[in-house]
């Protein structure tokens, strides 16, 4: 598909976070957040990142966007390697890439009107001066359905679905073309969460944004996403289009978390069967040698535990990480 | 959540109208502002009511009691007690302010710096640590001792002692704001809004003044209604000690000190300089109490 083209890049992505301890606060270890990951976002398109709580998705997310400093690898925007970038270039490149954050009582400066909240990434970009962008500001807020007179007032007012939507008219302001929503609607309610949702579907089909879109409902993410990528323990075992992905998924981590998804019809979810994993999570600071499943796998092998699987492309577009998938 | 907005969206509510809404419900912080503003009021318009000269010396008049022409009596040199309250307030009042705002601005301007830039925050705060240590009665004695000629002859002898007391003042009480605006800041650099601020590409500047600052906003006003206090005490014991203003200048501490020794011919001499600066620390805490809980934007939503 030549019109679509890779937007991001990411190569190797590596994300460790040193454990210090110790009087002398030395280093004692390393917590392995994102241990080497890669993938690629088409423009235009919605990659799901799906996992459970501490696998990495927001590390991912951050690293990216650099909120962290990447220990390795590289992300390539649009060809160009952003994960080096520094000062003013790195500020100018901000533009072109946003976030949805995932609670938006916390992402929100209580301090600040709704205004003054969504007019700021025009302010710091020089786009316009104070009483000028006010139209621009009630324009965004009117996109994400938002009343413009709103601009007066404080987040608190607001209740939790309007709340992200002033957060993704904040995203938006700059008119990015990638736009990073972590897991924007876990916070909501579920009644709140189509609204946020189709918000954000709506808005991709009108100004062509290109979505990175985490979330841990694995239902909204089929819903949304045309490609989902499957993190576990800091590293991606499992990325297909969404349909072959649901429809076959090939890493025995994958069908875990499939099983675990309630289907909407009492029939089905009857007959569904529950893959059940036994223990926890080993701690990112410790990852087990060869595949990082093979403490919970079900079907593990004695080789999962020395070698780690390769990076195999068994259909076409649907990658996994697993020794015995076929 | 509270979704009851009113009819006109329109309708600007800034912060500083929810922060009086929250604060004229705390008694006490009303009670200290009309204290306070009566204390101010009567030491700057007192002595266009009461116009008798602090300064002039009535020796016919020595150690007198209540009377029409001298409503709180005279000192030993016939001063009237009135006029030197009237007097000496204005300047305990000044030098409360102006040592405040100075150790407000040295403290979080460490403070912030200290939280913010996490390469600064260990030699910062040893800094202020250092000065917390210190002793800082004989300190103050020693810093006037020796510049207090110098600033006379610069600045001549008020201006000169005004600036002396307010620095050193100043200078020595900032370390409790400090380690309270570091702590503060280092907790709103952890929340969300700030990542997100920093995802949208806004200024290392920016973020300290426009998110940082603000959310920091309490106990800055805490610290600079304790700061006042702090202040007014300190010049009253370095007047108490001699070593503020001259003689012949009254303050409330220098009344103090030079009324203790008449207590039990004029109590009235102590009895009111001292309730004076009792009355202004006290009402000046409760305003600062009522503004901590009107600028907490958690007990402000309630």
């Amino acid at each position: 598909m030549p019109d679509n083209a890779p937007l991001l890049e990411v190569e190797g992505l590596t994300m460790h976070f040193p454990i210090m301890a110790g009087v002398f606060r030395r280093q004692v270890g390393t917590v392995r957040a994102v241990d080497g990951i890669d993938f690629n976002i088409r423009e235009g398109e919605t990659l799901g990142l799906v996992g459970e709580s501490g696998c990495g998705k927001s590390t991912v997310a951050r690293a990216i966007l650099r909120l962290y400093e990447p220990t390795a690898g590289q992300v390539r925007f649009r060809g160009e390697d952003i994960a080096r970038l520094d000062g003013e270039p790195l500020r100018q490149m901000r533009r072109r890439m946003q976030m949805v954050f995932q609670d938006p009582q916390a992402s929100l400066n209580p301090r600040m009107t709704v205004g003054s909240i969504v007019g700021e990434p025009l302010l710091e970009h020089g786009l316009g001066k104070e009483p000028a962008i006010a139209p621009r500001v009630d324009a965004l807020l009117e996109s994400v359905g938002l009343e413009p007179g709103f601009a007066n007032r404080y987040p608190h007012e607001f209740s939790g679905g309007q709340r992200q939507r002033i957060g993704v008219a904040r995203a938006l302001a700059l008119e990015p073309e990638f736009v990073i929503c972590d897991e924007p609607i876990a916070a909501l309610d579920v009644s709140i969460q189509a609204q946020v949702v189709n918000l954000l579907e709506e808005l991709q089909g009108r100004l062509g944004l290109t979505y990175l879109f985490i979330s841990h409902d694995l239902g909204m993410v089929r819903h949304i996403a045309d490609r989902v990528a499957v993190m576990y323990l800091g590293k991606i075992v499992e990325l297909g289009s969404s349909e072959g992905l649901y429809h076959e998924p090939l890493h025995p981590y994958t069908r875990a978390l499939m099983s675990a998804a309630p289907v909407h019809d009492p029939e089905l979810e009857a007959e569904r069967e529950r893959i059940i994993l036994r223990g926890d999570v080993p701690s990112p600071s410790d990852p087990p040698p060869g595949c990082p499943f093979h403490t919970r796998c079900p079907l593990a092998q004695p080789e999962c535990s020395t070698r780690a699987p390769e990076w195999r492309e068994l259909r076409p577009d649907h990658r996994v990480a697993c020794h015995l998938a076929e | 959540m509270p979704t009851e907005l009113p009819d006109n969206p329109r309708t600007h509510r800034s912060l500083w109208v929810d922060v009086w809404l929250t604060f004229r419900q705390h008694t006490g912080a009303l009670i200290g502002v009309g204290v306070f503003s009566t204390i101010v009021l009567a030491v700057f318009l007192g002595p266009f009511v009461h116009d008798v000269d602090p300064q002039y010396l009535d020796l016919q008049a020595r150690n007198q009691g209540v009377s029409l022409s001298h409503p709180l009596g005279t000192d030993n040199l016939g001063r009237d007690t009135l006029a030197q309250v009237f007097a000496g307030g204005r300047i305990s009042l000044a030098v409360g302010f102006a040592a405040m705002f100075l150790s407000l601005v040295l403290g979080t301007a460490v403070g912030t710096l200290a939280g913010y830039f996490r390469r600064l925050d260990g030699p910062l705060m040893r800094f202020t640590d250092l000065f917390l240590a210190l002793p800082l009665l004989p300190l103050l004695l020693v810093i006037i001792m020796l510049f207090r000629d110098t600033l006379r002859n610069a600045f001549g002898p008020e201006t000169g002692i005004f600036l002396l007391i307010v620095f050193v003042i100043g200078i020595t009480s900032w370390m409790q704001t400090a380690r309270i605006v570091r702590g503060e800041v280092l907790a709103i650099k952890e929340r969300e809004f700030i990542t997100a601020a920093r995802s949208i590409g806004t200024r290392e500047r920016r973020i300290v003044s426009r998110h940082i600052l603000p959310n920091a906003l309490s106990p800055i006003m805490v610290s600079a209604t304790l700061g006042i206090a702090n202040a007014i005490i300190t010049e009253s014991a370095l007047s108490f000690l001699g070593l503020g203003f001259p003689p012949d200048f009254p303050t409330w501490g220098r009344l103090l000190f030079d009324g203790a020794n008449f207590i039990t011919i004029t109590p009235a001499r102590v009895l009111w300089p001292g309730l004076a600066i009792s009355l202004t620390v006290l009402s000046v805490n409760y305003i600062g109490d009522g503004l901590r809980d009107a600028l907490d934007p958690r007990l402000r939503d309630t």
